[in-house]
């Protein structure tokens, strides 16, 4: 029946029992491309650290194409291609390393800036947050049809800064709650 | 290029709110602020694949993962993974994880005394078929206390997570089992507000997969987002 599907619940505390096996901290490995390291922390409404989430990331390669079928020009999947999980540890924290996707077609034609899908599973979500990474110094954020969907004043929620001292290292930091709370996306 | 199909949204109350009081983890994790709408791109309605190589052949079998079969209640849990609209979704990971029988996780913060098995460990992986079918051999999980209120107890459940064909379709869920007098007071369940919707969650008994002398069977179907047919359709 349209509508309904089976509903989302909680990963809970313990859901590094089943899901560990698939983490991946290095995404699109032995692929062309430029080389981010992206860390962050996860905060809660108290501003406190989030020591029990894990991510999952979804992204296209550096050419700007998705590794599933629905992309047209991609004719195979390829397995784990694009998809990252990683966990936050003690102190809230996460850090991954990926290729900077290239841009993707966007609905209109015009091109989507490069940016990673992002999946946020806790204790406490009963459905899982999506939310989107995007590069800075980027000329095509200024027309991606995501961000411009965004209030201007939200927007750099979105947008890792570059952190020191290491070159192509970023920094993102989600917020749950707060006044820097972060966009999560209803797609 | 064609206009890019999305998937539906679902129903209205079909699915928990992300702030549920009840639930009081819920409270400082839950966003504030509305979420906000995007228009369909090819990043959520494109989504990973896995090898079938990370599905170890006992991987569907909680109960042969040690030297000895665990304790407890012997189940087989089987049933499809469909679209909203009956279609099945094949070849997609499934990832279970659960409770021993004596309601403890093999997990260092749960700090239930009640004691660990060493022949169990309460994962499980696998992939649907064909016809969008699957197959686990567990035991039955034990219901625990968690701290939210006064004398709170989670009923029996496995976490079940499944990815389907999208970023769009990914589900964590919880399967509950029938009948079970603890789902009255459960506010992780009750964050459902439709009662349709929740009644989705539970397994029903199955003698069809029940093997004589061997295990009893429940029977969870699961049912992932649909597809728009039509670019506007919400």
């Amino acid at each position: 029946m349209p509508g309904h599907s089976t509903p989302s619940q909680t990963v809970g505390p313990f859901f590094s029992i089943g899901m560990d096996k698939l983490n991946r901290a290095n995404i699109a490995e032995g692929s062309s491309g430029e080389r981010m390291h992206i860390h962050g922390r996860i905060l809660d409404g108290d501003g406190q650290p989030v020591p029990d989430a894990v991510l999952e990331i979804w992204q296209a390669d550096a050419e700007g194409r998705y590794h599933h079928p629905e992309h047209s020009g991609t004719t195979d999947a390829t397995p784990f291609f694009g998809f990252g999980r990683v966990p936050t540890g003690e102190s809230g924290c996460f850090s991954f390393s990926t290729i900077k996707p290239g841009p993707v077609p966007g609905p209109d034609g015009k091109p989507n800036a490069p940016h990673l899908e992002i999946s946020i599973f806790m204790r406490g979500l009963l459905q899982r947050l999506i939310t989107r990474l995007y590069f800075p110094d980027e000329p095509l954020n200024a027309a991606d049809a995501v961000l411009l969907a965004v209030p201007e004043s939200r927007r750099a929620t979105l947008i890792a800064r570059k952190a020191q001292p290491q070159e192509n290292s970023l920094e993102w930091d989600v917020c749950l709650q707060g006044k820097d709370e972060t966009v999560f996306f209803d797609c | 290029m064609k206009p890019l199909l999305g998937y539906r949204k679902p129903a209205p109350g079909s699915q928990p709110r992300h702030l549920s009081p009840p639930y009081v983890s819920s409270i400082k994790r839950a966003p504030k602020l509305p979420l906000i709408g995007i228009p369909v791109t090819l990043s959520e309605i494109s989504g990973p694949s896995f090898p079938k190589e990370i599905v170890s052949p006992n991987a569907f079998d909680l109960t042969r993962q040690h030297k000895a079969e665990p304790l407890g209640e012997r189940i087989a849990v089987t049933g499809r993974v469909l679209d909203e609209d009956g279609k099945p979704i094949r070849n997609t990971l499934i990832e279970i994880w659960q409770a021993n029988a004596a309601g403890r996780y093999l997990h260092k913060n749960d700090q239930h005394d009640a004691p660990l098995d060493p022949n169990f460990t309460g994962e499980g992986r696998t992939f649907t078929d064909e016809d969008g079918r699957y197959r686990f051999v567990t035991i039955r999980p034990g219901a625990y206390p968690w701290k939210n209120h006064f004398n709170a107890w989670r009923p029996q459940h496995i976490h079940f997570s499944l990815f389907g064909p999208a970023f769009a379709t990914r589900l964590v869920t919880q399967m509950y089992f029938p009948g079970d007098p603890l789902l009255e007071f459960d506010p992780i369940f009750h964050s459902v507000p439709d009662e349709a919707a929740r009644r989705r969650m539970i397994a029903s008994f199955d003698w069809l997969s029940t093997e004589p002398d061997l295990s009893l069977g429940f029977r969870f179907d699961i049912f992932l987002r649909g597809r728009n047919a039509t670019p506007m359709e919400r």
